[in-house]
Protein backbone atom coordinates (compact mmCIF):
# COMPACT_ATOMS: atom_id res chain seq x y z
CA UNK A 1 0.00 0.00 0.00
CA UNK A 2 0.87 3.52 -1.28
CA UNK A 3 2.15 5.74 2.12
CA UNK A 4 -0.21 8.65 2.46
CA UNK A 5 1.24 11.59 1.56
CA UNK A 6 0.82 14.33 3.55
CA UNK A 7 1.35 18.68 2.86
CA UNK A 8 3.20 20.35 5.47
CA UNK A 9 0.27 21.98 8.00
CA UNK A 10 1.37 25.68 7.56
CA UNK A 11 0.74 24.87 3.75
CA UNK A 12 -2.07 23.26 4.16
CA UNK A 13 -3.50 25.80 6.15
CA UNK A 14 -2.65 28.50 3.34
CA UNK A 15 -4.67 26.91 0.91
CA UNK A 16 -7.70 25.16 2.95
CA UNK A 17 -9.77 26.16 5.95
CA UNK A 18 -10.64 23.43 8.32
CA UNK A 19 -13.75 22.62 9.37
CA UNK A 20 -13.78 20.14 12.49
CA UNK A 21 -16.51 18.44 14.25
CA UNK A 22 -16.30 16.16 17.13
CA UNK A 23 -18.68 13.18 18.49
CA UNK A 24 -17.80 12.37 22.34
CA UNK A 25 -19.10 9.14 24.37
CA UNK A 26 -18.99 9.30 27.86
CA UNK A 27 -19.34 6.07 29.16
CA UNK A 28 -21.45 6.61 32.81
CA UNK A 29 -20.55 5.18 36.39
CA UNK A 30 -24.06 4.37 37.49
CA UNK A 31 -24.15 0.65 39.55
CA UNK A 32 -26.24 -1.04 36.45
CA UNK A 33 -27.11 -0.80 32.95
CA UNK A 34 -29.41 1.57 30.83
CA UNK A 35 -31.94 -0.71 30.65
CA UNK A 36 -31.35 -3.87 33.18
CA UNK A 37 -30.02 -4.24 36.16
CA UNK A 38 -27.16 -6.53 35.04
CA UNK A 39 -23.73 -4.48 37.22
CA UNK A 40 -22.28 -2.01 35.06
CA UNK A 41 -18.68 -3.23 35.64
CA UNK A 42 -15.18 -4.88 34.24
CA UNK A 43 -12.88 -6.83 35.12
CA UNK A 44 -14.83 -9.48 35.41
CA UNK A 45 -15.29 -12.66 33.61
CA UNK A 46 -17.02 -12.68 30.16
CA UNK A 47 -20.49 -12.35 29.83
CA UNK A 48 -21.07 -12.51 33.30
CA UNK A 49 -23.16 -9.14 33.62
CA UNK A 50 -26.30 -10.23 30.84
CA UNK A 51 -29.68 -10.64 30.90
CA UNK A 52 -32.57 -11.71 28.70
CA UNK A 53 -32.93 -8.22 27.88
CA UNK A 54 -28.84 -6.60 27.37
CA UNK A 55 -28.88 -9.88 25.37
CA UNK A 56 -32.12 -9.45 23.19
CA UNK A 57 -33.46 -12.36 24.17
CA UNK A 58 -37.39 -13.09 23.60
CA UNK A 59 -39.27 -11.72 26.46
CA UNK A 60 -36.42 -8.94 27.43
CA UNK A 61 -38.46 -5.64 28.62
CA UNK A 62 -36.10 -2.96 28.70
CA UNK A 63 -36.60 -0.76 31.94
CA UNK A 64 -34.70 2.94 32.27
CA UNK A 65 -32.46 3.32 35.13
CA UNK A 66 -33.58 6.93 36.89
CA UNK A 67 -29.57 7.56 37.89
CA UNK A 68 -28.46 7.54 34.17
CA UNK A 69 -31.47 9.82 33.76
CA UNK A 70 -30.40 11.84 36.31
CA UNK A 71 -26.60 11.45 35.01
CA UNK A 72 -27.39 12.88 31.33
CA UNK A 73 -29.81 16.00 32.94
CA UNK A 74 -26.68 16.99 34.87
CA UNK A 75 -23.96 16.29 31.93
CA UNK A 76 -26.61 18.29 29.98
CA UNK A 77 -26.68 21.12 32.16
CA UNK A 78 -23.19 21.12 33.06
CA UNK A 79 -23.17 21.55 28.52
CA UNK A 80 -25.12 24.55 28.83
CA UNK A 81 -27.83 22.90 27.15
CA UNK A 82 -31.78 23.09 27.33
CA UNK A 83 -33.36 20.08 28.60
CA UNK A 84 -35.97 18.52 26.72
CA UNK A 85 -39.53 18.42 28.47
CA UNK A 86 -40.02 15.00 26.02
CA UNK A 87 -37.91 13.07 25.16
CA UNK A 88 -37.89 9.17 23.94
CA UNK A 89 -35.61 6.38 22.79
CA UNK A 90 -35.38 4.62 19.79
CA UNK A 91 -33.91 2.30 17.79
CA UNK A 92 -31.07 2.71 15.69
CA UNK A 93 -31.02 -1.11 13.36
CA UNK A 94 -28.40 -2.57 12.43
CA UNK A 95 -26.71 -6.02 12.44
CA UNK A 96 -23.57 -6.38 13.77
CA UNK A 97 -22.23 -9.04 16.36
CA UNK A 98 -21.39 -5.99 19.23
CA UNK A 99 -25.12 -5.92 19.91
CA UNK A 100 -27.25 -8.88 20.49
CA UNK A 101 -30.65 -6.94 20.21
CA UNK A 102 -29.61 -6.44 16.57
CA UNK A 103 -30.61 -2.44 17.55
CA UNK A 104 -29.09 -0.20 19.37
CA UNK A 105 -31.45 1.70 22.10
CA UNK A 106 -30.35 5.29 21.32
CA UNK A 107 -32.73 8.39 20.81
CA UNK A 108 -32.74 10.35 17.38
CA UNK A 109 -35.67 13.14 16.97
CA UNK A 110 -35.94 13.55 20.63
CA UNK A 111 -32.82 13.87 22.77
CA UNK A 112 -32.48 14.89 26.07
CA UNK A 113 -30.54 17.85 26.28
CA UNK A 114 -29.51 19.79 22.91
CA UNK A 115 -28.26 23.71 21.90
CA UNK A 116 -25.41 23.58 24.63
CA UNK A 117 -22.23 25.48 24.32
CA UNK A 118 -18.67 24.58 26.11
CA UNK A 119 -15.93 27.83 26.07
CA UNK A 120 -12.17 25.98 26.22
CA UNK A 121 -9.17 28.45 26.62
CA UNK A 122 -5.90 27.29 24.59
CA UNK A 123 -2.62 27.92 25.74
CA UNK A 124 -2.28 30.85 23.72
CA UNK A 125 -5.17 32.25 26.07
CA UNK A 126 -7.58 31.93 22.86
CA UNK A 127 -10.66 31.46 23.81
CA UNK A 128 -13.07 29.04 21.55
CA UNK A 129 -16.74 28.70 22.13
CA UNK A 130 -17.94 25.08 20.91
CA UNK A 131 -21.51 25.00 20.08
CA UNK A 132 -23.16 21.61 21.19
CA UNK A 133 -25.80 20.20 19.10
CA UNK A 134 -27.47 17.73 21.53
CA UNK A 135 -26.30 15.34 24.46
CA UNK A 136 -28.14 11.96 23.63
CA UNK A 137 -28.47 8.60 25.73
CA UNK A 138 -28.27 5.36 24.47
CA UNK A 139 -26.45 1.56 25.23
CA UNK A 140 -23.13 0.67 24.66
CA UNK A 141 -22.20 -2.20 22.89
CA UNK A 142 -20.39 -5.35 23.42
CA UNK A 143 -16.51 -6.10 23.05
CA UNK A 144 -15.31 -7.65 20.56
CA UNK A 145 -12.07 -9.56 20.10
CA UNK A 146 -10.52 -11.08 16.68
CA UNK A 147 -8.75 -14.28 16.35
CA UNK A 148 -6.05 -15.32 13.61
CA UNK A 149 -5.44 -13.45 10.69
CA UNK A 150 -2.84 -10.26 11.14
CA UNK A 151 -2.79 -9.67 14.90
CA UNK A 152 -5.90 -8.52 16.33
CA UNK A 153 -7.17 -6.52 13.00
CA UNK A 154 -10.46 -7.25 12.27
CA UNK A 155 -9.89 -7.62 8.39
CA UNK A 156 -8.86 -11.63 7.23
CA UNK A 157 -9.62 -12.68 11.24
CA UNK A 158 -10.71 -16.57 11.17
CA UNK A 159 -13.58 -15.57 13.69
CA UNK A 160 -14.35 -13.32 16.08
CA UNK A 161 -15.28 -13.58 19.66
CA UNK A 162 -18.13 -11.64 21.86
CA UNK A 163 -17.95 -10.18 25.96
CA UNK A 164 -21.72 -8.94 26.08
CA UNK A 165 -20.61 -7.29 30.12
CA UNK A 166 -20.23 -3.96 28.35
CA UNK A 167 -23.73 -3.87 26.21
CA UNK A 168 -26.37 -2.32 27.37
CA UNK A 169 -23.64 -0.17 29.69
CA UNK A 170 -25.31 3.80 29.44
CA UNK A 171 -23.76 5.95 27.37
CA UNK A 172 -24.26 10.07 26.71
CA UNK A 173 -23.08 11.05 22.89
CA UNK A 174 -22.58 14.71 22.96
CA UNK A 175 -22.39 15.94 19.15
CA UNK A 176 -20.54 19.19 18.64
CA UNK A 177 -22.03 21.63 15.74
CA UNK A 178 -19.11 22.71 12.91
CA UNK A 179 -16.23 24.24 14.39
CA UNK A 180 -14.95 27.20 12.07
CA UNK A 181 -12.30 29.36 12.35
CA UNK A 182 -10.13 27.14 14.06
CA UNK A 183 -7.62 27.64 11.27
CA UNK A 184 -3.97 26.70 12.78
CA UNK A 185 -5.35 26.33 16.34
CA UNK A 186 -7.56 23.11 15.42
CA UNK A 187 -5.50 19.96 16.52
CA UNK A 188 -5.54 21.78 20.05
CA UNK A 189 -9.44 22.24 19.82
CA UNK A 190 -9.54 19.18 19.48
CA UNK A 191 -7.55 17.89 22.42
CA UNK A 192 -8.77 20.85 24.67
CA UNK A 193 -12.28 20.34 24.11
CA UNK A 194 -12.03 16.54 24.96
CA UNK A 195 -10.25 17.42 28.20
CA UNK A 196 -12.58 19.81 28.98
CA UNK A 197 -15.79 17.03 28.62
CA UNK A 198 -13.36 14.91 30.62
CA UNK A 199 -12.96 17.39 33.60
CA UNK A 200 -16.48 18.25 33.28
CA UNK A 201 -18.00 14.95 33.90
CA UNK A 202 -15.10 13.77 36.28
CA UNK A 203 -16.39 16.93 38.12
CA UNK A 204 -20.20 15.87 37.80
CA UNK A 205 -19.10 12.56 39.04
CA UNK A 206 -21.12 10.76 36.31
CA UNK A 207 -17.98 8.76 34.57
CA UNK A 208 -14.73 7.73 35.63
CA UNK A 209 -13.45 9.53 33.18
CA UNK A 210 -10.81 7.25 32.32
CA UNK A 211 -10.12 7.60 28.50
CA UNK A 212 -7.22 4.97 28.75
CA UNK A 213 -10.54 2.33 29.98
CA UNK A 214 -12.50 3.81 26.98
CA UNK A 215 -15.02 5.60 29.46
CA UNK A 216 -14.56 8.94 27.38
CA UNK A 217 -14.06 7.94 23.70
CA UNK A 218 -13.93 10.42 20.96
CA UNK A 219 -14.85 10.36 17.20
CA UNK A 220 -12.93 13.66 15.15
CA UNK A 221 -14.75 14.89 12.38
CA UNK A 222 -12.26 16.64 9.92
CA UNK A 223 -13.26 18.35 6.70
CA UNK A 224 -11.18 21.15 4.41
CA UNK A 225 -12.63 23.89 2.82
CA UNK A 226 -10.54 26.02 -0.27
CA UNK A 227 -10.08 29.57 1.12
CA UNK A 228 -12.32 32.01 -0.55
CA UNK A 229 -15.15 28.97 -0.95
CA UNK A 230 -17.99 28.76 1.21
CA UNK A 231 -18.59 25.31 -0.34
CA UNK A 232 -17.89 22.58 3.04
CA UNK A 233 -15.17 20.01 1.65
CA UNK A 234 -15.93 16.26 2.00
CA UNK A 235 -15.63 15.18 5.61
CA UNK A 236 -13.91 11.77 7.12
CA UNK A 237 -14.91 10.65 10.82
CA UNK A 238 -11.70 9.14 12.92
CA UNK A 239 -12.55 6.88 15.15
CA UNK A 240 -11.03 5.06 18.18
CA UNK A 241 -8.98 8.75 19.19
CA UNK A 242 -8.79 7.43 22.92
CA UNK A 243 -6.39 9.65 23.95
CA UNK A 244 -6.04 13.76 24.40
CA UNK A 245 -2.29 13.56 22.08
CA UNK A 246 -4.26 11.28 19.53
CA UNK A 247 -7.38 13.31 18.99
CA UNK A 248 -4.62 16.65 18.60
CA UNK A 249 -2.61 14.30 16.33
CA UNK A 250 -5.25 12.73 14.40
CA UNK A 251 -7.05 15.99 13.34
CA UNK A 252 -3.68 17.22 12.68
CA UNK A 253 -3.24 14.48 10.61
CA UNK A 254 -6.17 14.35 8.58
CA UNK A 255 -6.01 18.19 7.74
CA UNK A 256 -2.19 17.21 6.07
CA UNK A 257 -3.18 14.08 4.42
CA UNK A 258 -6.47 15.99 2.79
CA UNK A 259 -4.75 18.94 1.61
CA UNK A 260 -1.94 16.72 0.07
CA UNK A 261 -4.72 14.81 -1.93
CA UNK A 262 -6.95 17.91 -2.67
CA UNK A 263 -4.25 19.74 -3.86
CA UNK A 264 -3.14 16.94 -5.99
CA UNK A 265 -6.27 16.91 -7.78
CA UNK A 266 -7.93 13.77 -5.90
CA UNK A 267 -11.26 13.84 -3.65
CA UNK A 268 -12.13 13.10 0.09
CA UNK A 269 -14.49 9.60 0.38
CA UNK A 270 -16.83 10.45 3.20
CA UNK A 271 -15.86 7.66 5.15
CA UNK A 272 -15.08 6.27 8.91
CA UNK A 273 -11.51 6.28 9.25
CA UNK A 274 -9.38 4.48 12.17
CA UNK A 275 -6.49 5.99 13.89
CA UNK A 276 -3.53 3.96 14.94
CA UNK A 277 -1.53 5.04 17.91
CA UNK A 278 1.50 3.31 16.80
CA UNK A 279 2.52 4.83 13.55
CA UNK A 280 0.10 8.38 14.01
CA UNK A 281 -1.52 7.43 11.05
CA UNK A 282 -5.30 7.09 10.09
CA UNK A 283 -6.45 4.58 7.48
CA UNK A 284 -9.55 4.08 5.60
CA UNK A 285 -12.68 2.14 6.93
CA UNK A 286 -16.35 1.40 5.78
CA UNK A 287 -17.73 4.28 2.87
CA UNK A 288 -20.81 5.36 4.03
CA UNK A 289 -23.11 3.24 2.29
CA UNK A 290 -26.45 1.97 1.63
CA UNK A 291 -25.69 -0.16 5.34
CA UNK A 292 -26.13 3.62 7.13
CA UNK A 293 -29.79 3.34 6.37
CA UNK A 294 -30.45 2.81 10.27
CA UNK A 295 -34.43 2.89 9.95
CA UNK A 296 -34.72 4.96 13.21
CA UNK A 297 -38.32 4.13 14.68
CA UNK A 298 -39.54 4.66 18.42
CA UNK A 299 -38.67 2.15 21.01
CA UNK A 300 -42.05 0.80 21.59
CA UNK A 301 -41.09 -0.76 24.67
CA UNK A 302 -40.03 2.08 26.12
CA UNK A 303 -42.53 4.93 27.09
CA UNK A 304 -41.14 9.03 27.12
CA UNK A 305 -38.99 10.39 29.40
CA UNK A 306 -40.71 13.68 30.61
CA UNK A 307 -38.58 15.49 32.94
CA UNK A 308 -40.28 18.32 35.26
CA UNK A 309 -38.64 21.63 35.19
CA UNK A 310 -38.84 20.98 39.09
CA UNK A 311 -36.36 17.87 38.97
CA UNK A 312 -34.50 19.60 36.33
CA UNK A 313 -33.81 22.75 38.94
CA UNK A 314 -33.48 20.30 41.66
CA UNK A 315 -30.41 18.50 39.42
CA UNK A 316 -29.15 21.91 38.57
CA UNK A 317 -28.34 23.22 41.75
CA UNK A 318 -26.22 20.06 41.90
CA UNK A 319 -23.97 21.35 39.56
CA UNK A 320 -20.27 21.85 40.49
CA UNK A 321 -18.20 24.97 40.46
CA UNK A 322 -17.14 24.46 36.53
CA UNK A 323 -13.81 23.21 36.07
CA UNK A 324 -12.30 25.92 34.21
CA UNK A 325 -13.93 28.65 36.66
CA UNK A 326 -12.35 26.33 39.20
CA UNK A 327 -8.71 26.36 38.21
CA UNK A 328 -8.99 30.03 37.64
CA UNK A 329 -9.67 30.20 41.65
CA UNK A 330 -6.87 28.23 42.66
CA UNK A 331 -4.29 29.06 40.83
CA UNK A 332 -4.90 32.99 42.00
CA UNK A 333 -5.39 31.48 45.56
CA UNK A 334 -2.58 29.53 45.33
CA UNK A 335 -0.31 31.95 43.57
CA UNK A 336 1.12 29.58 41.23
CA UNK A 337 2.97 30.51 38.24
CA UNK A 338 1.51 28.68 34.59
CA UNK A 339 4.12 26.38 34.43
CA UNK A 340 3.60 25.59 38.15
CA UNK A 341 -0.27 25.46 37.95
CA UNK A 342 -0.27 23.40 34.50
CA UNK A 343 2.24 20.87 35.89
CA UNK A 344 -0.37 20.32 38.81
CA UNK A 345 -2.65 19.85 36.23
CA UNK A 346 -0.85 17.40 33.68
CA UNK A 347 -0.42 15.29 36.79
CA UNK A 348 -4.20 15.02 37.69
CA UNK A 349 -3.48 16.49 40.89
CA UNK A 350 -5.86 19.20 41.26
CA UNK A 351 -7.64 17.46 43.94
CA UNK A 352 -5.08 15.95 45.88
CA UNK A 353 -2.57 19.40 46.11
CA UNK A 354 -6.41 20.99 47.12
CA UNK A 355 -7.05 18.76 49.65
CA UNK A 356 -3.04 18.68 51.26
CA UNK A 357 -3.25 22.62 51.65
CA UNK A 358 -6.82 22.38 52.67
CA UNK A 359 -5.14 19.98 55.74
CA UNK A 360 -2.60 22.67 56.57
CA UNK A 361 0.23 22.72 54.15
CA UNK A 362 1.89 25.67 52.36
CA UNK A 363 0.48 25.80 48.44
CA UNK A 364 4.36 25.68 47.89
CA UNK A 365 5.14 22.75 49.57
CA UNK A 366 1.68 20.45 48.52
CA UNK A 367 2.74 21.43 44.92
CA UNK A 368 6.90 20.50 45.28
CA UNK A 369 5.60 17.00 47.08
CA UNK A 370 3.08 16.04 45.50
CA UNK A 371 4.66 16.84 41.55
CA UNK A 372 8.14 15.51 43.32
CA UNK A 373 8.49 12.85 45.54
CA UNK A 374 4.66 11.40 45.24
CA UNK A 375 4.38 11.83 41.37
CA UNK A 376 8.12 9.66 40.79
CA UNK A 377 7.16 7.44 43.34
CA UNK A 378 3.95 6.56 41.93
CA UNK A 379 5.57 6.42 37.93
CA UNK A 380 7.77 3.58 39.37
CA UNK A 381 4.85 2.00 40.78
CA UNK A 382 2.83 2.32 37.66
CA UNK A 383 -0.07 3.48 39.18
CA UNK A 384 -1.68 7.04 39.92
CA UNK A 385 -0.12 9.58 42.21
CA UNK A 386 -3.20 9.96 43.76
CA UNK A 387 -3.54 6.43 44.77
CA UNK A 388 -0.61 6.07 46.21
CA UNK A 389 -0.95 8.02 49.87
CA UNK A 390 -3.66 10.05 50.87
CA UNK A 391 -3.05 14.38 50.85
CA UNK A 392 -3.28 14.56 54.82
CA UNK A 393 -0.39 12.58 55.13
CA UNK A 394 1.53 14.53 52.75
CA UNK A 395 0.26 17.36 54.83
CA UNK A 396 1.65 15.83 57.87
CA UNK A 397 4.89 15.30 56.16
CA UNK A 398 5.30 18.59 55.24
CA UNK A 399 4.60 19.78 58.87
CA UNK A 400 7.26 17.26 60.13
CA UNK A 401 9.83 19.12 57.81
CA UNK A 402 8.76 22.33 58.33
CA UNK A 403 8.82 22.16 62.06
CA UNK A 404 12.87 20.79 61.38
CA UNK A 405 11.97 17.55 62.66
CA UNK A 406 13.21 15.71 59.17
CA UNK A 407 15.54 17.12 56.24
CA UNK A 408 13.74 16.87 52.81
CA UNK A 409 16.29 13.73 52.60
CA UNK A 410 14.59 11.94 55.79
CA UNK A 411 10.95 13.32 54.72
CA UNK A 412 11.59 10.88 51.23
CA UNK A 413 12.44 7.79 53.61
CA UNK A 414 9.36 8.24 56.01
CA UNK A 415 6.91 8.79 52.55
CA UNK A 416 8.26 5.76 51.71
CA UNK A 417 7.43 3.79 55.06
CA UNK A 418 3.84 5.32 54.73
CA UNK A 419 3.21 4.18 51.13
CA UNK A 420 4.28 0.79 52.47
CA UNK A 421 1.57 1.24 54.75
CA UNK A 422 3.52 1.50 57.92
CA UNK A 423 1.29 4.24 59.79
CA UNK A 424 1.14 7.81 59.91
CA UNK A 425 4.40 10.06 59.41
CA UNK A 426 5.22 10.24 62.41
CA UNK A 427 4.59 6.29 63.27
CA UNK A 428 7.03 6.03 60.63
CA UNK A 429 9.20 8.82 62.04
CA UNK A 430 8.99 6.78 65.11
CA UNK A 431 9.19 3.04 64.01
CA UNK A 432 12.15 3.94 61.72
CA UNK A 433 13.98 5.47 63.85
CA UNK A 434 14.17 8.56 61.73
CA UNK A 435 14.08 11.93 63.25
CA UNK A 436 16.53 14.60 62.92
CA UNK A 437 18.87 15.01 65.84
CA UNK A 438 18.41 17.61 67.38
CA UNK A 439 19.74 17.31 71.00
CA UNK A 440 23.19 18.82 69.82
CA UNK A 441 24.61 16.55 72.89
CA UNK A 442 25.78 13.38 70.38
CA UNK A 443 26.58 15.66 67.49
CA UNK A 444 29.20 17.69 69.74
CA UNK A 445 30.52 14.15 70.55
CA UNK A 446 30.63 13.03 67.48
CA UNK A 447 32.38 16.60 66.02
CA UNK A 448 34.91 16.64 68.42
CA UNK A 449 35.74 13.10 67.91
CA UNK A 450 36.23 14.37 64.29
CA UNK A 451 38.10 17.07 64.82
CA UNK A 452 40.67 15.17 66.85
CA UNK A 453 41.37 12.75 64.47
CA UNK A 454 41.78 14.97 61.65
CA UNK A 455 43.89 17.93 63.32
CA UNK A 456 45.82 18.87 60.35
CA UNK A 457 41.88 20.58 59.46
CA UNK A 458 41.48 21.35 62.71
CA UNK A 459 44.31 23.54 61.93
CA UNK A 460 43.29 24.76 58.71
CA UNK A 461 39.64 26.01 60.34
CA UNK A 462 41.31 27.47 62.98
CA UNK A 463 43.68 29.64 60.05
CA UNK A 464 40.12 30.75 58.90
CA UNK A 465 40.21 28.18 56.06
CA UNK A 466 36.61 27.74 56.75
CA UNK A 467 36.22 25.11 53.55
CA UNK A 468 38.04 22.78 54.94
CA UNK A 469 35.05 22.68 57.41
CA UNK A 470 33.34 20.15 55.06
CA UNK A 471 35.84 16.96 55.73
CA UNK A 472 34.52 17.14 59.40
CA UNK A 473 31.15 17.80 58.57
CA UNK A 474 31.13 14.72 56.05
CA UNK A 475 32.83 12.65 58.76
CA UNK A 476 30.50 13.85 61.07
CA UNK A 477 26.80 13.15 58.97
CA UNK A 478 28.30 9.49 58.22
CA UNK A 479 28.57 8.72 61.90
CA UNK A 480 25.39 10.13 62.56
CA UNK A 481 23.79 8.13 59.48
CA UNK A 482 22.67 11.21 57.83
CA UNK A 483 20.47 12.06 60.90
CA UNK A 484 21.54 15.26 61.92
CA UNK A 485 20.70 18.84 60.35
CA UNK A 486 24.03 19.62 57.97
CA UNK A 487 23.40 23.75 58.67
CA UNK A 488 23.16 22.96 62.24
CA UNK A 489 26.54 20.49 62.35
CA UNK A 490 27.75 23.08 60.40
CA UNK A 491 27.45 26.02 62.62
CA UNK A 492 28.83 23.73 65.75
CA UNK A 493 32.26 22.29 63.49
CA UNK A 494 32.75 26.04 63.37
CA UNK A 495 32.20 26.79 67.36
CA UNK A 496 33.90 23.85 68.50
CA UNK A 497 37.08 24.42 65.73
CA UNK A 498 37.22 27.75 67.77
CA UNK A 499 36.71 26.75 71.47
CA UNK A 500 39.34 23.86 70.97
CA UNK A 501 42.55 25.96 72.11
CA UNK B 1 -51.56 0.69 -6.93
CA UNK B 2 -48.46 -0.94 -4.78
CA UNK B 3 -46.57 1.65 -2.37
CA UNK B 4 -43.95 -0.63 -2.78
CA UNK B 5 -41.21 -1.76 -5.20
CA UNK B 6 -39.43 -5.09 -5.33
CA UNK B 7 -36.27 -3.16 -5.38
CA UNK B 8 -37.03 -1.59 -2.08
CA UNK B 9 -37.75 -5.51 -0.55
CA UNK B 10 -34.48 -6.14 -2.08
CA UNK B 11 -32.86 -3.84 -0.34
CA UNK B 12 -34.36 -3.80 2.99
CA UNK B 13 -33.98 -7.68 3.05
CA UNK B 14 -30.26 -7.32 2.62
CA UNK B 15 -30.28 -4.81 5.42
CA UNK B 16 -31.98 -6.93 7.63
CA UNK B 17 -29.64 -9.74 6.21
CA UNK B 18 -32.27 -11.98 5.23
CA UNK B 19 -31.45 -14.02 1.85
CA UNK B 20 -34.67 -13.88 -0.15
CA UNK B 21 -35.67 -16.04 -3.49
CA UNK B 22 -37.16 -13.78 -6.82
CA UNK B 23 -40.67 -15.66 -5.67
CA UNK B 24 -40.44 -14.51 -2.10
CA UNK B 25 -39.48 -11.03 -3.15
CA UNK B 26 -42.53 -10.65 -5.68
CA UNK B 27 -44.90 -12.34 -2.95
CA UNK B 28 -43.70 -9.88 -0.21
CA UNK B 29 -43.62 -7.04 -2.33
CA UNK B 30 -47.81 -7.76 -2.40
CA UNK B 31 -47.63 -8.35 1.16
CA UNK B 32 -45.65 -5.03 2.20
CA UNK B 33 -47.35 -3.40 -0.23
CA UNK B 34 -50.75 -3.87 0.95
CA UNK B 35 -49.53 -2.93 4.53
CA UNK B 36 -48.17 0.44 3.19
CA UNK B 37 -51.57 0.86 1.70
CA UNK B 38 -53.35 0.46 5.23
CA UNK B 39 -50.89 3.06 6.94
CA UNK B 40 -51.82 5.79 4.21
CA UNK B 41 -55.59 5.22 5.24
CA UNK B 42 -54.21 5.66 8.80
CA UNK B 43 -52.43 8.95 7.80
CA UNK B 44 -55.63 9.86 6.09
CA UNK B 45 -57.34 10.03 8.93
CA UNK B 46 -54.45 11.68 11.34
CA UNK B 47 -55.05 15.50 10.59
CA UNK B 48 -52.78 17.74 12.53
CA UNK B 49 -54.75 18.18 15.32
CA UNK B 50 -53.84 15.07 16.21
CA UNK B 51 -51.17 14.69 18.21
CA UNK B 52 -48.04 11.97 16.88
CA UNK B 53 -47.84 9.42 19.23
CA UNK B 54 -45.11 6.09 19.55
CA UNK B 55 -47.36 4.73 22.21
CA UNK B 56 -50.87 3.87 22.89
CA UNK B 57 -50.25 4.32 27.01
CA UNK B 58 -50.45 7.94 28.19
CA UNK B 59 -47.44 7.09 30.48
CA UNK B 60 -44.11 8.94 30.88
CA UNK B 61 -40.97 8.65 33.08
CA UNK B 62 -41.34 4.81 34.38
CA UNK B 63 -37.84 4.27 36.32
CA UNK B 64 -35.81 1.62 37.98
CA UNK B 65 -33.66 2.51 40.78
CA UNK B 66 -30.19 1.96 40.32
CA UNK B 67 -29.86 -1.53 41.98
CA UNK B 68 -27.84 -4.30 40.87
CA UNK B 69 -30.13 -7.54 39.87
CA UNK B 70 -28.14 -10.75 39.80
CA UNK B 71 -27.45 -11.61 35.90
CA UNK B 72 -27.55 -15.08 34.14
CA UNK B 73 -24.77 -17.27 34.68
CA UNK B 74 -22.51 -17.56 31.83
CA UNK B 75 -24.08 -21.05 31.19
CA UNK B 76 -27.18 -19.36 30.96
CA UNK B 77 -26.43 -17.08 28.60
CA UNK B 78 -24.51 -18.94 26.34
CA UNK B 79 -26.98 -21.93 26.54
CA UNK B 80 -28.38 -20.17 22.77
CA UNK B 81 -25.24 -19.92 21.18
CA UNK B 82 -24.40 -21.63 18.20
CA UNK B 83 -20.97 -21.42 18.81
CA UNK B 84 -18.97 -20.31 21.64
CA UNK B 85 -15.16 -20.46 23.11
CA UNK B 86 -14.40 -20.40 26.60
CA UNK B 87 -16.93 -18.25 28.28
CA UNK B 88 -17.14 -15.56 24.77
CA UNK B 89 -19.65 -16.43 21.89
CA UNK B 90 -17.88 -17.09 18.86
CA UNK B 91 -19.07 -15.78 15.71
CA UNK B 92 -17.54 -16.03 11.97
CA UNK B 93 -15.35 -13.75 10.29
CA UNK B 94 -17.12 -10.15 9.73
CA UNK B 95 -14.67 -8.41 7.54
CA UNK B 96 -12.95 -9.97 4.77
CA UNK B 97 -9.20 -9.39 4.55
CA UNK B 98 -8.22 -5.74 2.79
ZN1 LIG C 1 -28.82 -7.16 31.48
Amino acid sequence: MKKAELMDFDKALELYEPVLGFEVHVELNTKTKMFCGCANEFGQGANTNTCPTCLGLPGGLPQVNRKAIESSIRLGLALGCDIAEASRFARKNYFYPDTAKNFQTSQYDEPIAFNGSLTIELESGRQVTVEIERAHMEDDAGKLTHKGGATGRIQGADYSLVDYNRGGVPLVEIVTQMIEGGEADSPEIGKTYVAAIREIVKALGVSNARMEEGNVRCDANVSLRPRGSNILGTRTETKNVNSLRSVERAVRYEIQRQAALLSAGGTITQETRHWHEDTGRTSAGRPKSDADDYRYFPEPDLVPVAPSREWVEELRATLPEPPAARRKRLQADWGFANLEFQDVVNSDLLDAVEATIAAGASAQAARKWWTGEVARLANVAGVAADSLVQPHQVAALIELVEAGTLTDRLARQVLEGVIAGEGTPLEVVDSRGLAVVSDDGPLIAAIDEALASQPDVLAKIRDGKVQAAGAVIGAVMKAMRGQADAARVRELVLERAGSAE
Amino acid sequence: MSGITAEQVAHLASLARIDLSPEEIASLTIDLGQIVESVKKVQEVATPDVPATSHPMPLTNVFRDDIVVPSLTVEQALSGAPDRDGDKFRVPPILEED
